[in-house]
């Protein structure tokens, strides 16, 4: 025991709040985004687009391009490499099945129809600005109330889209309160700070492609079959990434683009994409009319949710915006019918952006929920305790981990809940109305096989590495975190190597799923050479360990020691050398087994807000945001809360202002830049707070982690439109919640 | 859309020498260049960011004879003699600005992506006496766009930096 008490604190760095270990990188300009790729003189590529929605091309005229000095070449769907259709499955997934440059047909506003090679990034500008493209067009639809196209898709991901339960429509109608509303949700864009990039490379034969993707193996996937390239031929790399939120995970055209251009001048290309094509051309949440019919007794219990959702695709993908993905299991309710449609509109194609489906989905849902609480006069939160679900209803599992119920209570009386008058407008602060709502976050627990390498040098160095990526999450730190505690090294003097498809398989940056994948991988990694670098120690003949058994050994500050004689002690590099093979390495995997047949997996939290509202200015901002999470085990306290603060700033975006308007007769989207497309900035964000039910999920993961990406901007939005109501006594059940929309309403009453 | 034909006006490149993180720096570039391609194309700085190339986000902030300045909307050419300072410049070897230290531990910053703009515009903010209090410093930095929500934090760092700089 004493032992124990002397070894300096070498283990035990899961959970603690270290300083990023990326952040040097990162504040010193250091970190290498794609665009910043170190390639000498690479020819540059700026993409034309589409000027209208639906048609095709009739005629490109470069002349005025190509007399730019300094214009190299001119990429159309006269000279672009042929490329088959690109597939939407999980080993290599295309937003697209249209390959870009292959034809002269438009499908939406903003497809890339050219790129124009130069060798500066001045003259590709200029050159594009140059390019006449002359189109036939014909009437898009654009609109999806009315389209000609509606799909109602059976499945979404594996899961069912059109879940039902009981008999909801005789349960809705004999319920003692109904509520009966339509819910509708904007399109939605990421904007990431970070534009897309690419800058691609050929070096005999292979393709070398640094890329601003959340998934480089599954970039790399589509890049292979898109050139008939065996996958070993390319190879994508993406060490940072400036955000990404979705719009970076499935492939979309512009690294094809860039590889063609690269292709067809022999030269490495450089490939950025300007702000107001990003609002086309990597997706965007599409927008959702929610129909909501809740059934319930008159003490607010739930007897009957039917949830009607529609949102948009496009004629050359699918994506869908599963808003009642989340219905059937959030509450305990005996009757459910959930539907998914999708119109086909002549739009660029919709994606993944942080939480798909929750998040609007939990703006509707936690309303309507508001709603049955103002029409049974029962406080908001005592409806979402009352319909608190012990186990999963959707499929009759329990579930893993919920304490939810403790978010509740924690979350109630760090704000202060127990004080909130029931009636709307009862709450002043000086000439400022004041508004408490509440909401339930959740986001499913997922999960992916992983692997990661550990390597230890005889240098005394530990590398970890992994193909998976830190979009600002944290990976980089916690991989170290977890990997440290293993070896019983300092996380600060471990080399954490990711975003390279060279390196062992891991899944998609998306899905909240990163932490528990790879983590896992990577401990199981940081085992192996563990107990390889034990065995060297017990074994090799100048070892101070030589004949211990395994049992009697610990890890301590780089090395490894005995436990009876701490004195005895040996550095992990001395090891190596003593092994003679020049290093330890060991490849470790990990996966989910069968525990999905026997538990249900989810994390939950409770989303606090305060609103105030001057009357008089028509100013709405949100003074004070409180999110309390149920996520199984914290990695990092300090790049968790980060993380959490970051998803409630987005659900502040959602809530108050975020639109893309697209011209409702051409297509365009008139809102492709930052002053149109507003988001959060520093001095809307006042102050957010965020606490953890800390309960790790053993039965999810060795670590107990779920994940953490997501679920911070579910529930945000209803909290808001709550707060708003009891400020004001409107509802507003359009998002975004822009003072006009105040005004309108409040002048209606 | 222009569609003007004549060709390009060749030999249309000027020199320029500029200050850069306390260096002469000269290039040969033409008019159109802005300061932020040429850091970051032409000067090999990439640490200076473009989010936007149009002065809405901040990403590009430099300090250029200790102003902030968007170097996004700044053409190269005007600035010849002009002491530029980007986020390259600004550590004192291993040592970090402490702006830059304040970043880190406050975990100011998630992606890292707006965070050179970001801490550029601190480091004006603070100089210029406008990080008295929070809101002050919500108000002055709201031209650094933080897609990842890394505000609270950013503010917390400001602070803490400006308390470091006294
Ligand atoms: S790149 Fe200059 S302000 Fe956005
Ligand atoms: S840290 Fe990602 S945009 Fe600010």
């Amino acid at each position: 025991m004493s032992a124990t008490a002397e070894r300096p604190a070498t283990r035990g760095f899961v959970g603690l709040p270290i300083d990023r270990v990326d952040g040097h990188a990162k504040v010193t300009g250091a970190a290498r985004y794609a665009a910043d790729a170190p390639i000498a003189a690479p020819l540059h590529a700026t993409i034309v687009q589409a000027t209208i929605a639906c048609g095709r091309i009739i005629a490109i005229d470069e002349r005025a391009t190509r007399a730019v000095e300094g214009v190299v070449d001119v990429l159309t769907y006269h000279n672009a490499t042929r490329i088959p259709a690109l597939p939407f499955d999980f080993t290599a997934p295309s937003s697209e099945e249209l390959a870009p440059l292959q034809s002269d047909e438009i499908k939406y506003d903003g497809q890339h129809v050219a790129a124009v090679i130069a060798e500066t990034f001045e003259a590709a500008r200029a050159g594009a600005a140059l390019l006449r493209v002359e189109y036939e067009s014909r009437a898009p639809e654009l609109s999806p109330g009315g389209a000609r196209t509606v799909e109602q898709p059976e499945q979404w991901f594996g899961s069912d889209a059109q879940p039902r339960r009981g008999d909801p429509e005789r349960a809705f109608e004999a319920a003692g309160v109904r509520i009966d509303q339509t819910y509708t949700t904007p399109i939605e864009n990421h904007n990431p700070l970070e534009p897309s990039a690419t800058v691609a490379e050929w070096r005999d034969g292979e393709l070398i492609v640094h890329d601003s993707t959340q998934w480089v193996r599954g970039t790399r996937a589509v890049l292979a079959k898109s050139f008939g390239l065996d996958e070993e031929k390319v190879r994508v790399i993406a060490p940072y990434l400036g955000g990404g939120f979705g719009c970076k995970g499935f492939f979309w055209p512009h690294p094809l683009i860039a590889a063609m251009a690269a292709k067809l001048t022999n030269r490495p290309v450089k490939l950025v994409l300007t702000r107001e094509q990003m609002f086309t051309s990597c997706g965007y949440r599409s927008e959702t009319r929610q129909r909501l019919r809740l059934g319930a007794t008159r003490d607010g219990r739930l007897q009957a949710i039917l949830h009607d959702v529609l949102g948009t695709s496009s004629r050359v993908g699918t994506f869908v915006e599963t808003a009642g993905g989340v219905t059937a299991m959030l509450f305990d309710v005996p009757n459910i019918a959930v539907t998914h449609s999708i119109a086909r509109l002549d739009v660029p194609t919709p994606t993944a952006m942080r939480a798909p489906g929750e998040a609007p989905g939990s703006f509707a849902l936690g309303c309507a929920l508001d709603e049955l609480a103002s029409a049974c006069g029962i406080d908001p939160l005592d409806v979402l305790r009352r319909n608190h679900a012990a186990v999963d209803p959707s499929s009759g599992l329990p579930f893993s981990s919920k304490h939810l119920l403790a978010c509740y209570e924690r979350g109630a009386e760090a704000f202060g809940w127990s004080t909130r008058p029931q009636a709307p407008r009862a709450m002043r602060d000086g000439g400022e109305l004041v508004g408490w709502g509440v909401a339930t976050a959740t986001y499913p627990a997922l999960r992916s096989p992983a692997q990661a390498r550990v390597v230890l040098g005889a240098d005394g160095s530990v590398d970890v590495a992994s193909a998976t990526h830190d979009l600002g999450t944290g990976m980089y730190t916690i991989l170290a975190q977890i990997a440290a505690d293993e070896l019983g090294v300092d996380p600060r003097a471990i080399r954490v190597r990711i975003g390279d498809s060279s390196f062992p398989i891991a899944p998609v940056a998306g899905g909240s799923m990163s932490s528990a994948s790879v983590g896992p991988a990577v401990q199981d990694a940081a085992r192996r050479a563990y107990r390889e670098a034990i065995a060297i120690a017990t074994s090799a003949g100048g070892s101070p360990l030589h004949g211990l058994g395994e049992d009697e050994i610990e890890a301590c500050d780089g090395g490894l020691r005995s436990k009876r004689e701490p004195s005895r002690a040996i550095a992990y590099g001395e090891i190596v050398r003593l092994g003679g093979s020049g290093a330890i390495e060991a490849l470790g995997s990990a996966a989910p087994g069968d525990e999905g047949e026997r538990l249900s997996f989810h994390s939950f939290g409770a989303q606090f807000v305060e609103v105030r509202y001057d009357e008089e200015l028509a100013r709405l901002r949100v003074s004070r945001a409180l999110g309390v999470f149920d996520c199984g085990r914290i990695l990092n306290a300090k790049t968790a809360r980060s993380q959490m603060i970051g998803g409630i700033v987005w659900g502040i975006g959602m809530a108050l202002m975020e639109e893309t308007v697209r011209d409702p007769r051409a297509g365009a989207v008139v809102t492709n830049n930052f002053a149109d497309y507003h988001v959060p900035v520093n001095a809307d964000i006042a102050a957010i707070d965020v606490l953890f039910v800390e309960e790790p999920d053993l039965a999810f993961n060795p670590l107990g982690v779920r994940g953490i990406g997501e679920i911070g901007i579910t529930g945000v939005a209803a909290a808001i439109a709550n707060a708003v109501y009891h400020a004001t006594g409107v509802r507003l059940r359009d998002l975004p919640i822009v003072p006009e929309k105040l005004l309108a309403a409040q002048a209606a009453v | 859309m222009r569609t003007s034909e004549r060709p390009a006006a060749p030999a249309r490149s000027l020199p320029l020498t500029l200050r850069l993180n306390g260096r002469d720096a000269t290039f040969t570039i033409e008019p159109e260049v802005t300061l932020l391609d040429l850091l970051r194309e032409r000067g090999g700085l990439t640490g200076t960011k473009k989010g936007c190339d149009r002065g809405q986000c901040g990403a590009c902030t430099v300090l250029v004879n200790g102003r902030r300045t968007l170097s996004c909307l700044a053409l190269a050419l005007a600035h010849a003699g002009d002491a530029i300072t980007t986020i390259e410049g600004l550590a004192d070897g291993d040592r970090l600005h402490p702006v830059q230290a304040a970043f880190v531990e406050h975990d100011a910053l998630q992606c890292g992506f707006c965070t050179p703009g970001q801490i550029l515009s601190a480091v004006g903010v603070i100089a210029e006496g406008r990080a008295r209090t929070d809101d002050e410093i919500r108000e002055a930095m709201s031209g650094n766009l933080c897609r990842c929500g890394a505000y609270p934090n950013i503010v917390a760092a400001v602070a803490a930096a400006r308390e470091a700089l006294r």
